[in-house]
């Protein structure tokens, strides 16, 4: 048997909201299943859980917010299961279980125990993007009240919008107050911002490098790669950008990892962060999960995916709490280079300014061509800069042979 | 499809990619990039459902003429028609 309980989502997070619950007591779980979803500062979580095993009881309720290490469900293991799982529907060999699934079997559904989903109020089972629950939580608004037009009926923020103004023009809330504006998601994503961000200048020191990378040959590249693919297909430089930067650690190891113990060890799986804006303010970084198994399609799948969830609110805890580096790509529009502060405990983050075109030297000609500045800032207490700038050079490197990356 | 009912598909799959974009403030002459706030990756998953939806293949170098939900819906009119 085994507890299940509020995780840490950051160092900065103290306690969570629980939302959701995605499984029921009798549910059989996998490690690494999405059983519930919480709400931090970076919007709604999906929480894994970390035993195999089957749901005995579920101890917190949604809407409720708990501490960190606190109680949430409660897990009987394999072993427990065959035992649990008789064809006689009343026989619970668990005496603490049987409350729970006596309660619900008072409920006119037959007598089957294998789906007495918790009864919770719709309001708690909402799904909506994270600007649409702080604008509703703003406004002093159940989700619940808001018809959805996003994906899966998601609740938007524009949804929460055209509510709030329909109610206030209702002739029956004549003096309806002011509203006050969305500023609870943003208040506290500057918080948390700025607990990782002091932590790591007070922690952390940073050493900074920068490089110019002839892109040309990659632009090239890219550009016929592209015509031959459907929208859906085709990749966008900061793929290569990113599988570039993850494949050069095998030169650098030391600048991916965690550091959590002292000795600082560097982490074997690539777990590489995205810094991706929100159009409200703020960055998340999430990671993308083993990123050294990649290619760069399927890099660019899992960044589609992860931007994609990002903008519904739909990350998962894995993401958020195992980053062992972060690469921060400005795109297309932004200015020539960034100098990034390492999220911790992480070890380096590489930033990447956007691609210019710029008079470059070919053989002593000068002719036009497309450079993209990229920068390390590094951790000073587990690397220097000689080998920062082996990596950065190896980044160089890998981009000049595209088709091989 | 009439420019309206084109304009109406583009808004969807606009706001499907940028959830937090309020249609009813949409105007037709803001940058997609510059005004919305787009990255490259919200804009090529934004070509991605325009190319499921319409059957056009939306080339990159057409990109350029995407930039402003007008100019996408000229587009879009015009390749459907053409």
């Amino acid at each position: 048997m085994s507890i299940f309980r509020m995780p840490s989502l950051g160092a900065d997070m103290e306690s969570g909201k629980l939302v959701e619950w995605l499984v029921a007591p009798g549910d059989k779980v996998a490690r690494g299943d999405v059983v519930a979803v919480v709400e931090t500062q970076k919007g709604a979580i999906e929480i894994e859980i970390f035993d195999s095993g089957v749901v005995a009881e579920l101890l917190a309720q949604p809407g409720e917010t708990l501490p960190v290490g606190a109680p949430l469900a409660r897990l009987m293991d394999a072993g427990e299961t065959i035992a649990v799982m008789p064809p006689g529907p009343k026989s619970v060999p668990e005496p603490e279980v049987a409350p729970s699934f006596a309660d619900s079997a008072q409920q006119p559904v037959g007598t089957l125990p294998a789906i007495p989903r918790e009864p919770t109020s719709p309001e708690l089972v909402t799904l909506a993007s994270p600007g649409a629950r702080a604008r509703a939580a703003a406004a002093g608004l159940a989700l619940a009240e808001v018809a959805g037009s996003g994906p899966g009926g998601a609740v938007l923020i524009g949804d929460v919008e055209r509510h709030l103004k329909a109610a206030l023009t209702k002739p029956a809330l004549p003096d309806a107050p002011v509203l006050p504006k969305p500023c609870i998601d943003m208040t506290a994503m500057r918080r948390a911002i700025s607990t990782a961000m002091s932590r790591s200048k007070r922690e952390i020191p940073h050493y900074y490098l920068c490089h110019e990378i002839d892109l040309q040959t990659a632009q090239i590249w890219l550009e016929a790669e592209n015509t031959a693919r459907a929208p859906d297909k085709r990749l966008l430089m900061t793929a290569l950008l990113i599988r570039a930067a993850v494949r050069a650690l095998a030169r650098v190891p030391e600048l991916n990892g965690r550091f959590e113990g002292d000795p600082f060890a560097p982490s074997s799986s690539v777990h590489c962060g995205m810094a991706i804006a929100l159009r409200g303010g703020g960055l998340i970084a999430p990671a993308i999960l083993d990123a050294g198994d990649k290619d760069v399609d399927s890099l660019m799948n899992s960044m589609r995916d992860l931007v994609a969830r990002t903008r519904a609110g739909r990350l998962r805890n894995s993401e958020v709490t195992q980053g062992t580096i972060t690469v921060s790509s400005l795109g297309e529009k932004g200015v020539d280079a960034l100098f990034g502060v390492i999220y911790p405990p992480q070890v380096a983050l590489i930033g990447f300014g956007a691609p210019r075109l710029k008079p470059m030297v070919h053989d002593n000609v000068v002719e036009p061509g497309v450079a993209l500045t990229a920068s390390l800032a590094g951790d000073h207490r587990v690397s220097d800069g000689r080998r920062g700038a082996v990596y950065l050079t190896e980044i160089d490197r890998l981009l000049q042979e595209p088709e091989k990356l | 499809m009439t420019r309206d009912e084109i304009r109406n598909a583009f808004v969807a799959d606009l706001t499907a990619v940028a959830p937090d974009i309020e249609p009813s403030a949409l105007r037709d002459g803001d940058h997609l990039q510059d005004d919305l706030g787009l990255d490259s990756m919200d804009f090529l998953n934004l070509v991605s459902a325009l190319h499921k939806r319409f059957g056009l293949p939306i080339p990159e170098a057409d990109y350029a003429k995407l930039a402003t939900p007008a100019m996408a819906v000229t587009y879009l009119d015009q390749a459907l028609s053409g």
